[in-house]
């Protein structure tokens, strides 16, 4: 996935190049510029994360997750998706193997939708950006968006 | 913005990590030797990446004129803005947390605000490549059903967020 994306945007690169060089560089310069006052951010969210997944292992998200069942196994889903930021390649494997474990399917919809859509860990990034009231309000919403589409979910399963 | 301050309280969070996992090495404490080693492995994968994805944000930023982004997708672009940004959000690749300064470049250049939102909701959830990773592992039945109820979850989202957004001072103009 990461390859993928270093050769597209070397595509972009290449042909903004051949269009006009001085253009091109003014971009770049200016992404850079753009990246510096992103910096402090991203690396608090690297902080976060390494915490997270230091005092949290994949062995207990599993655990916590197959716990419960019906609404409160559902509770337990957001609740741990929305503090959850796992990398999508083994956030995916791992829900395969709860739903091998009986796990149900809104409890991982549930999961899944909360660790994409609400961000504790990339609140700070977020604030930078558009401010803390849009932001909380974005997260309560998600969340709460995140219930909705999970009882559908388990509804039609 | 009073980006001053919090620039050293960042800094000075890092630093104490920093601090942790250094006597965590000295000590021999297994959970802070294990939070190092996240970092470090998170960090390599970010080092390249992040400037890549910055570098073609401000090639885009460039390039992309303001009166095409607020005639496809401003405020006057009804359903077919917010096609276009589904669309946009689809293809395109890379974590969340570069989905926060790419849709602040579209709000700057005038896509209305449900948009920007819908942009997010759609970026952070039902990209492409990570559809795939989702039908490999738990069937199509699960990616497309979910794929099917999020994204009205994802514009009702957006329409309590424009209505409740719209009158407030946010902090546009930062970029």
């Amino acid at each position: 996935m990461d390859t993928y994306i270093l050769i597209a945007v070397a595509l972009v690169v290449i042909i903004s190049a051949i269009a006009d060089r001085s253009k091109t560089w003014t971009g770049a310069k200016r992404g850079l510029a753009m990246l510096r006052s992103f910096l402090p951010k991203l690396l608090l969210l690297v902080v976060l994360v390494s915490i997270f997944l230091g005092v949290i292992s994949k062995g207990t998200l599993a655990h916590l997750l197959g716990q419960g069942s019906g609404l409160q196994g559902v509770l337990i889903a957001a609740g741990i998706g929305s503090v959850t930021f796992i990398p999508v390649p083994i956030a995916f494997p791992m829900a395969e193997m709860l739903l091998e474990d009986g796990v149900g399917y809104s409890v991982l919809a549930v999961f899944i939708t909360t660790m994409l859509m609400v961000g504790i860990v990339s609140f700070p990034v977020e604030r930078e950006y558009f401010g803390t009231y849009a932001t909380v309000l974005r997260n309560l919403l998600s969340f709460a968006g995140a219930l909705l589409v999970g009882t559908i979910m388990g509804v039609l399963l | 913005m009073n980006g001053e301050d919090r620039f050293n309280t960042d800094y000075f969070f890092a630093g104490l990590f920093g601090c942790f996992i250094l006597l965590s090495h000295l000590l021999g404490w297994s959970v802070g030797q294990k939070m190092g080693l996240n970092f470090y492995e998170f960090s390599l994968k970010m080092i390249v990446l992040v400037p890549v994805i910055f570098i073609y944000i401000g090639i885009l930023d460039v390039w992309v004129p303001k009166e095409l982004i607020q005639k496809h997708i401003g405020e006057e672009s009804g359903i077919k803005g917010v096609f276009y940004v589904v669309l946009l959000a689809f293809f395109q690749g890379g974590p969340l947390y570069v989905a926060f300064p790419l849709a602040h470049l579209l709000w700057k250049k005038g896509c209305s605000i449900r948009n920007v939102f819908v942009y997010i909701g759609t970026f952070s959830a039902l990209k492409v490549p990570m559809f795939m990773f989702e039908t490999s592992f738990l069937g199509w039945k699960f990616a497309l059903l979910r794929a099917a109820i999020s994204l009205p979850v994802f514009l009702l989202v957006a329409e309590v967020m424009t209505k409740s957004v719209r009158n407030r001072e946010l902090p546009l103009t930062k970029m």
